[in-house]
């Protein structure tokens, strides 16, 4: 059976021009970039250029590039980072209620230390008003710090309008754009953002390494200390392979993001319209007019996430659900709930997520076997329009 | 996450699904914001559980726990039945994820239910009111 990744949000496969450009830095270039000889010297010059790549698709200098182990250091980063050098002029941060765990538990954790920390409310397609982070901003507001785009409903925040409004309220503005670098542009001045944090394997790049960007004239507090690598900011010999490797998938991602991002949103409109067109009692979730050009999420209502990613998967079709059967924690994704979505239908998520790779003849296929999916699950569920059940009689998870 | 062979043996093709029209005893326990329901249907003849079905809104878990529970009270006295733990069901599975264990308790809760049901049609009282009626240990916990 051939099988169909549509979770692309979750991981991309490393390209094949990435994993080539990577692999003399395992046989060949494996110095150390701190050493003062040729082996050092070669590694060394492999991540200057993978910096200037990386620069080059941020439209930044290279000098504001700091390489760290993923998307999730660098949210830690730029967050504990301000959090340790703002501390004296104020303790109050603002965010949005459909952060990555990466944000948000890092706030969870700077509030159990003291830290105010202003959750700003989503619509109902998950889009954040600028005029509410406005409206937030106090006078010991430090960080404000949105997503560009969110991982589960694909919603493209307005985040070039939210820089302007803490540029002139002079507080740092922070933007996970995990989802979005290599996808959509993410030039930093167009984004009027201070600091931006990316991930490798979102990118058709490597596991493992990620990067942030800190506009110069913006100090934070490093985190990791010892050799002084990363200009001070990330002390640890570097990952040299991972980083040609992400510097690559950068220079790829430019060559290729216009054309692609037509052609998956294509496919993503089709998937979206298609399956709630075949499926009764279905409905797409995020917005559809700002949304990542490769994601493409619905709600089934009556059956559960999980139930249906099994079936999908023996289908050969690989995909993702915010359901709480699948979220370890046994809660539903906040970021459905923060939309307004009713937990119960929360349970149906499903999230398709295109790439490179997707094609037609892919989307035909998922268009032809989830409604059948469906069918056959709601058939085994007791809970169907119109069904009454004790909400009091819940039971510990 | 992985589930065993069993697991998705009986999540595939489940048996027992669907109503029993002449059921003489259903329980539904779990609710749709908990995202797990389950609605259990036993008909009983002579204190024997001779038919079993169920309905289930839920993981893979729950709904291959709902299969192979129904499979193990079908053709056992009441007395029986009313033994089966989470923990037996989730052993006939071949083991579940720990964090699937509770999918395991609904399965145990909603034969309770089901039989409490069949003793209020037909004495008037619940299961708890029966005379020298054995109550299992409620058993949560992982392998
Ligand atoms: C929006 C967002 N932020 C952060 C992360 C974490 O990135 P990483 O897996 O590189 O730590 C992810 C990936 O899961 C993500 O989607
Ligand atoms: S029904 Fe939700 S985890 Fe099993």
């Amino acid at each position: 059976m051939k099988r169909i990744y549509l979770d692309h949000a979750a991981t991309t496969p490393v390209a094949p021009e990435v994993l080539e450009a990577m692999l003399p830095y395992y046989t060949e270039f494996w110095g150390n970039p701190s050493s003062i000889h040729s082996f050092g010297r070669q590694a060394s010059e492999g991540m200057d250029e993978a910096r200037e790549q990386l620069a080059k698709l941020l439209h930044a200098s290279p000098k504001e590039i700091y390489f760290t182990s993923g998307g999730t250091e660098a949210d830690n980063l730029a967050i504990w980072g301000t959090a340790l050098a703002k501390e004296s002029k104020g303790k109050h941060i603002i965010t949005s209620a459909i952060e990555h765990h990466a944000v948000s538990h890092t706030l969870e954790a700077l509030a159990k230390r003291g830290w105010a920390v202003t959750t700003l409310p989503v619509d109902g397609t998950g889009l954040v008003d600028p005029e509410a982070v406005r409206a937030a901003i106090r006078p010991d507001t430090v960080l404000v710090t949105i997503m560009h785009a969110n991982n589960e409903v694909g919603t493209v925040e307005p985040i070039a309008e939210i820089g302007a409004v803490c540029r002139a309220a002079k507080v740092w503005f922070h933007t996970d754009a995990v989802q979005t670098v290599g996808h959509i542009p993410t030039r930093v001045d167009d984004l009027n953002v201070d600091m931006l944090s990316l991930s490798g394997h979102k990118l058709y790049g490597p596991k493992g390494i990620g990067a942030l960007f800190i506009r110069r004239g913006v100090r934070i507090t490093p985190l990791l200390y010892g050799g002084g690598h990363e200009r001070g900011m990330r002390s640890g010999t570097e990952n040299v392979p991972g980083m040609v490797g992400l510097g690559r998938a950068a220079e790829l991602a430019m060559a290729e993001m216009a054309g692609e991002a037509t052609r998956q949103a294509a496919l993503r409109d089709r998937l979206m319209d298609g399956l709630v067109e075949r499926i009764p009692d279905s409905f797409t979730t995020g917005d559809r007019e700002h949304r990542l050009p490769n994601n493409a999420s619905i709600i089934v209502k009556y059956i559960e996430g999980e139930a249906q990613l099994l079936r999908l998967d023996a289908a050969g079709i690989a995909a993702s659900s915010g359901s709480a059967c699948t979220s370890g924690s046994l809660d539903p994704s906040h970021v459905l709930l923060a939309m307004g979505i009713p937990i119960e239908f929360a349970h149906g998520s499903l999230r398709f997520s295109l790439g490179r790779g997707t094609t037609d003849a892919e989307i035909d296929h998922v268009l032809d076997t989830l409604p059948g999916i469906v069918e056959i699950l709601r058939a085994m569920s007791p809970f169907r329009p119109g069904a009454v059940f004790d909400m009091t009689k819940g039971h510990e998870h | 996450m992985k589930y065993s062979e069993k697991v998705m043996e009986h999540f595939a093709s489940p048996h027992n699904v669907g109503e029993l029209p002449d059921a003489n005893g259903v329980g539904t326990v779990g609710n749709p914001v908990c995202g797990d329901i389950m609605k259990m249907y036993i008909k009983v003849e002579d204190g024997v559980i001779v038919d079993a079905k169920f309905q289930t809104f839920g993981c893979g878990a729950a709904i291959a726990t709902s299969s192979i529970s129904t499979d193990m009270i079908k053709g056992k006295p009441i007395q029986e039945a009313l033994q089966l733990t989470n923990k037996a069901v989730a052993e006939a599975l071949g083991g579940l994820p720990a964090v699937k264990m509770h999918c395991s308790v609904l399965a145990e809760e909603a034969v309770r239910s089901a039989i409490d049901d069949y003793y209020k049609r037909t004495t008037g009282k619940g299961l708890a009111e029966q005379p020298h009626m054995v109550t299992c240990e409620f058993t949560v916990g992982n392998e």
